[in-house]
């Protein structure tokens, strides 16, 4: 099968911007060619006219709740919504029922991606087991089934000295340990950021210093180990600025930011729909500031959806029961454009970085995935129009769940096309699988 | 569909005409037979996902004396305990006509769900730690009551009212500030940093930490609720400590001003923050508060559901 994708400007990890036409022939990109240069008649013919053609996105935080919980998302109609959204590769979440903990759960969360097609499904792997934060999880039986990226999200590890013993462990094995950033302690029954809002609505507060105070002591534990680690959804300025600091002293750490916590504050709150509940909770004005500049000046490697469908039901219960959680895959890359290109704060290869090759390079997918637009690389891309304006509307989705923080927002930048290995996976902004 | 949620969305204009009203009613109650046919044909539902036995009385006594029908919505004899959700709940009772809900929920917010589910009028009576609007519209009758003041936008001004307990997990004290400070009352709050919610910014308040500072200065001394539980979350060493700090005793009774009232919106702990006899206190208006209760509610099920065009800005 061969595809021509004609009239799109390439932006890279090598090249920001150059008008080209692309031919893609089994799996792989098999020329680049300056626009008006002769290309054959392809099988399929794209346009990408005033488009962005650049390497897939890569998502290092997706829910896709199967096995478990398939009444709100599986991992078919979650990579659709991935595909959708230009990305070409997910990293699942272990919180499924059962957790990802054992080579059989992640052999068959793999499985389940290949079946669907839509785009590279890379299980992740449970830091303990059972995500219970007593027993270390079996990294090796789980690095021989493919898996290099390690969480316990939804749980931070709470013992330090765990903590301690998994960084060490893990450093012989060529993966990555990512915390979920949350000192239990001190978020019981919280329902929303700890703040001035929370004091207003009578709701249970979950301070900063929640996750501060974890990311405080992982830096410190990969100083004393010598250990990589990732960070996931940052939300606080101070979670930042200590990021930052470390980076300076030269610690091999990471970090990512979701689109919902440099884009919605606490106050979003206020008329007490369920939508809005999420965890880590959606923090001020002053903290969305603070997040996208770590973004623009590289202290947050990558832009991570945390994409987590829940059903009606679950999310109609009242808030304080409700599961945290919103959708975020078919939107995140028009939310970043939105926030941080058009007000000028990021340029488009920014951008890219934080949601394509960075991401890939964390996740150990930087093989396949985030590879420049060059001859001979796996055609895993996107097409989108960083101008177009559309309306995002919570119906539309691909997704089984509807828990949609955005719905009716004007946002910019869309996505046209998705490539995965060689296949047109989404034309015209329709899934074709 | 106009409600009562809480009172920053009736502002000093609903308080002030609900106020009005609830006088009206009280001349109802004070007749013989008191009962008028205001509300006949329109149910009143009171969904109580939380006991409280007071509240709900005094809720289906106001609209009987309208002459509503009424239904109850137990929760402990009900289909919630069969897992039914809270939506399919309302959508059941809508089904049946329902006019007005009267619902008290432990969880913050979810009259403002309801109002998703239903056309019907949601009367919030006691939402998680957020809101309790008839409780504060009582109070405020109360106040204007004992000092003889005519209810207006600011006919509470130069009035001093200290609130004593725990604020951060009280509805009552959310709506009580808002309402008091709407018609131009001075309020101090009065509780240990652990008991305050952990962000004061925009609540038009001053704090004190001992009850001491405050018992012979304000004109209106509201004692809240003191759990049990909060020792247990390390909030208060104890309750005799609590108790040391913060109490009605005989002694602080005894430096209270002579024009001073006692309010307290039930049920009372005798023992932890009320030390003392309140039938001794001759400023308690703690009776007057659960009398004023039900001319209140009429007044909220009068506005809501008696007059086709009028009703609650909301």
């Amino acid at each position: 099968m061969s595809i021509n994708i004609r009239g799109a400007s390439i932006v890279d990890s090598t090249v920001g911007g150059r008008p080209a036409d692309v031919r893609v022939d089994d799996g792989r990109i098999a020329a680049v060619v300056e626009p008006g240069e002769t290309l054959a008649v392809a099988d399929l013919e794209l346009d990408g006219t005033g488009c962005i053609i650049a390497p897939g996105l890569v998502d290092l935080h997706a829910h896709l709740r199967e096995p478990g919980r398939e009444e709100s998302e599986t991992i078919e109609t979650g990579s659709r919504a991935a595909a959708l959204g230009g990305f070409t590769a997910i990293v699942a979440m272990p919180n499924t029922e059962p957790p990802h903990d054992s080579r059989p759960i992640v052999e068959f969360v793999r499985e389940q991606g290949r079946r669907a097609g839509l785009c590279e499904v890379a299980p992740s792997g449970c830091i303990t087991v059972g995500r219970a934060g007593e027993v270390l999880a079996p990294y090796a039986e789980l690095r021989a089934a493919g898996v290099t990226f390690f969480t316990d999200d939804g749980n931070g590890v709470q013992d330090p000295q765990l903590m301690r013993r998994a960084l060490e462990y893990a450093r012989d094995l060529d993966v990555v340990l990512a915390q979920h950033c949350e000192v239990s302690s001190l978020t019981k029954g919280a329902v929303m950021h700890e703040g001035a809002c929370c004091s207003r609505l009578g709701l249970p507060g979950w301070p900063a210093l929640a996750e501060e105070l974890m990311v405080h002591r992982d830096i410190e534990l990969c100083r004393l180990t010598g250990a990589t680690m990732h960070f996931l959804h940052l939300s606080t300025a101070r979670s930042v600025e200590l990021v930052r600091r470390a980076k300076a002293d030269g610690l091999a750490i990471t970090a990512e930011a979701a689109p919902h916590h440099f884009s919605l504050d606490d106050e979003m709150l206020g008329g007490f729909d369920p939508v809005f509940k999420v965890n880590p909770p959606l923090r001020t004005s002053a903290d969305i500031a603070a997040l996208k500049v770590g973004l623009a000046d590289g202290t947050i490697d990558a832009i991570a959806t945390d994409h987590a469908p829940h059903a009606s039901h679950l999310k109609e219960q009242p808030l304080d029961q409700a599961p945290p959680g919103m959708l975020g895959l078919e939107t995140a890359l028009a939310v970043a454009i939105t926030e941080l290109v058009v007000p000028g704060l990021m340029d488009l290869r920014g951008v890219l970085a934080a949601l394509s090759w960075n991401p890939a390079r964390i996740a150990r997918l930087g093989e396949r995935h985030g590879r420049p637009v060059a001859v001979g690389e796996p055609a895993n891309l996107v097409v989108f129009d960083p101008n177009e304006e559309w309306t995002i509307d919570r119906g539309r989705s691909a997704s089984r769940s509807s828990n949609n923080p955005y719905h009716g927002r004007s946002v910019r930048g869309r996505v046209r096309h998705t490539l995965f290995g060689g296949e047109a996976v989404v034309v015209d902004g329709e899934a074709r699988r | 569909m106009r409600h009562l949620r809480s009172i920053p969305e009736i502002g000093a204009e609903g308080i002030v005409r609900l106020l009005g009203l609830a006088r009206n009613m009280a001349e109802v109650n004070r007749r013989p037979v008191p009962k008028v046919p205001a509300l006949v044909g329109r149910t009143v539902v009171s969904l109580f996902f939380e006991d409280s036995t007071r509240t709900r009385l005094s809720f289906e006594t106001a609209a009987r004396r309208l002459s509503a029908d009424t239904m109850t919505f137990s929760v402990s004899t009900s289909s919630v305990n069969k897992g039914e959700s809270l939506r399919d709940t309302v959508e059941t009772l809508d089904a049946m006509g329902a006019a007005a809900f009267v619902v008290r929920h432990k969880s913050s917010g979810v009259p403002w769900q309801m109002s998703a589910w239903t056309d019907a009028a949601i009367v919030n009576a006691g939402d998680g730690w957020h809101q309790h609007p008839t409780q504060a519209l009582l109070d405020l009758y109360t106040i204007h009551e004992s000092f003889g003041l005519e209810p207006t936008d600011s006919s509470l001004s130069g009035l001093r009212v200290a609130v004593v307990g725990d604020v951060k997990h009280s509805r009552v004290a959310r709506s009580e500030v808002q309402a008091l400070h709407l018609l131009g009352a001075e309020v101090v709050l009065v509780a240990p940093s652990t008991l305050l919610p952990p962000d004061l910014t925009g609540w038009p308040v001053t704090v004190a930490h001992s009850i001491d500072d405050v018992v012979d200065s304000v004109d209106v001394l509201y004692l809240l609720r003191m759990q049990r539980e909060r020792m247990n979350e390390a909030l208060v060493p104890s309750m005799s400590e609590y108790g040391a700090r913060f109490a009605l005793d005989a002694r602080r009774a005894r430096a209270l001003r002579s024009r001073t009232i006692v309010m307290h919106p039930g049920p009372m702990n005798r023992g932890i923050e009320m030390q003392v006899d309140p039938v001794t206190l001759s400023g308690s208006v703690i009776g007057a508060q659960v009398t004023n209760g039900i001319s209140v509610r009429m007044a909220v099920l009068f506005d809501l559901l008696g007059q086709p065009e009028g009703g609650l800005p909301s």
